[in-house]
């Protein structure tokens, strides 16, 4: 690459690394408050995430929603996906295209839609609303995965699978599932982090009775800040980062991400 | 195997469950929502049953109008920057060896999966007085005394640039991995610099995928809900913190849903133009 290429890059490295850079300074310092660079060095505000009550709670309301979402997301990609693979039928593209709808149109749709039906079930508020209302935002994450998961299996193998007398369940279990589930996994991770990060549809669910920590966030944000929320979103950060990683690290990231591997299409 | 019609009524037993699902938790919701547009607004309550149009004969006001364009205009400007400076960085990227090509797209995926929360705030705190770059630049004899340059539009710009710079590149980064590289060889041996081959040969050959890419990145951009609002003033608001602020603080949910209706028809619009746009490339 020219220099001038790299320096392309540096720039932009810079761009995407310096808020991080800030927060997580921000984060050290000793008093309360929140400049930069920090006045003294202290470790306190990111050993707070764990120890303080309401954020260890806001933290553990994240993880546990985001790990039942993710897994809903998962329950109804995987048939869909088998499905649209398996049969052909056109009409099964409309729940295809239901699947993805949310991700595409702007979060708030999704999010009012979410409030006014909770509200007109009279379960608004209540805590489980939020998994759901998640489970159904991230499908499209784990139906793109394993729809691509799908597609690398070919057929051949199951042809002779049927011939020597195995039906679709058995099929399913012994040899589609096995092939599959590094994409069930990747899946599975993309709906989690996402739903770890996300505020509007869970504010618009949850957001007077219960606090995750996008929403404890923003109330900091609105009603004083404190270096707490900085480490935490360091801590974000740097999960969705090693996340990232492990799916890269056991999977082709560049190929779940729509690249085509060497001698494959062209 | 192969694919083959349903017929016996346990095959279809597969996308009963998602289908369900999607229904009663995605559409059913939605139709609530459309209904609740036309509803009337109760003071100090909820809403009750009617069949009104008010709440859309609101779009007609100079309020609406004026949030309108600034929004389209806002998501346009957004959507241009992060093709200008994303489309040649993900060429570079799908050339470079593997492995830094997996680093980056790590790097491009954690910043993607940030909150709007975190992003805001981290950039209020960058460009503030007490904690920003302004500091940094009076450090270095740049500037005279720190200087808050946020809330701002500036401050707005930056904020939805930085959050929608990764999703671009993501979007953009199939089209650019499969292009055949033979193409910018070829315009090299015939003798066009590197400039030209990419602006000669590489875009024309993707132009489709950039005209599909702009308007999902528009349409990506005009969903940012959050960052108007911690970043901007309230002239900066565009119609997704509109929805927001009418449904949360307002209690004014009839208002909000038909505005959440109308943003509906305007993405589902512009995902029809990137469907037609985005037609296969002439094969290559």
């Amino acid at each position: 690459m020219t220099w001038l290429g790299r320096a392309f890059f540096a720039a932009l490295a810079l761009f995407l690394a310096l808020p991080i850079v800030v927060i997580a300074g921000v984060a050290l310092n000793a008093r309360k408050t929140l400049t930069f660079p920090p006045q003294g060095l202290s470790a306190e505000w990111y050993l707070s995430v764990f120890v303080d009550p309401d954020w260890r709670a806001a933290l553990m309301h994240s993880v546990v929603i985001a790990a039942l979402a993710a897994a809903i997301s998962v329950s109804i990609a995987v048939p869909l996906a088998w499905f649209l693979w398996r049969r052909i039928a056109p009409w099964a593209r409309i729940v295809q295209v239901i699947g993805v709808a949310p991700f595409i149109l702007p979060p708030v749709i999704t999010a009012l839609g979410a409030l006014t039906f909770w509200a007109t079930a009279g379960a608004y508020g209540q805590s489980w609303t939020v998994v759901i209302s998640h489970g159904i935002f991230f499908v499209s994450l784990p139906l793109v995965t394993v729809s691509l998961g799908f597609a690398t299996i070919d057929r051949e193998i199951l042809e002779a699978g049927t011939t020597m007398g195995a039906n679709d369940r058995i099929l399913f279990r012994t040899v589609i599932l096995p092939m599959i589930r590094p994409y069930i996994v990747s899946g599975f991770a993309f709906a989690f982090v996402l739903s770890l990060n996300e505020y509007i549809v869970a504010y618009m669910t949850v957001g007077f009775t219960l606090e995750t920590i996008p929403i404890k966030i923003f109330n900091a944000l609105r009603y004083g800040y404190t270096p707490t929320m900085a480490a935490v979103s360091v801590l974000f950060v740097g999960v969705a980062v090693m996340v990232f990683g492990l799916v890269a690290r056991f999977g082709d990231l560049p190929k779940l991400l729509g690249a085509w591997s060497k001698g494959e299409g062209q | 195997m192969r694919r083959s019609r349903p017929e016996k009524w346990s095959d279809y037993l597969p996308i009963a469950y998602p289908a369900a699902m999607l229904t009663a938790f995605f559409v059913v919701p939605f139709g609530i929502m459309v209904a609740v547009s036309f509803f009337e607004r109760v003071q100090g309550g909820f809403y009750q049953p009617a069949f009104t149009l008010s709440n859309y004969a609101r779009f007609l006001s100079v309020f609406f109008g004026e949030v309108l364009v600034f929004s389209l205009a806002l998501a346009g400007a957004v959507s241009a920057i992060c093709l200008i400076v994303g489309v040649p960085f993900t060429y570079r990227l799908t050339r470079l060896a593997r492995r830094y090509q997996v680093a980056w797209l790590i790097v491009l995926l954690g910043v993607l999966s940030l909150s709007e929360v975190i992003i805001g705030f981290a950039w209020s705190t960058l460009l503030s007085r007490t904690a920003g770059l302004s500091n940094l630049f009076v450090a270095i004899g740049l500037m005279e005394s720190p200087q808050a340059w946020s809330p701002g539009l500036g401050a707005v710009l930056t904020g939805l640039v930085y959050q929608a710079f990764p999703y671009t590149v993501l979007v953009l980064y199939p089209s650019f991995s499969r292009l055949n590289p033979a193409l910018m060889e070829a315009a090299r041996t015939l003798g066009a610099s590197p400039l030209r081959g990419f602006l000669t040969v590489v875009l024309p050959a993707v132009r489709r995928t950039l005209v599909a890419t702009f308007i999902i990145v528009f349409i990506f951009a005009l969903g940012a809900y959050l960052l108007p609002q911690i970043l901007g003033r309230p002239r900066h608001w565009t119609l997704s913190v509109l929805v927001t602020d009418q449904a949360i603080y307002q209690s004014n949910m009839p208002f909000a849903a038909a505005m959440a209706v109308f943003l509906v028809l305007a993405s589902l619009l512009l995902v029809a133009l990137a469907q037609l746009a985005d037609r296969k490339e002439p094969a290559l």
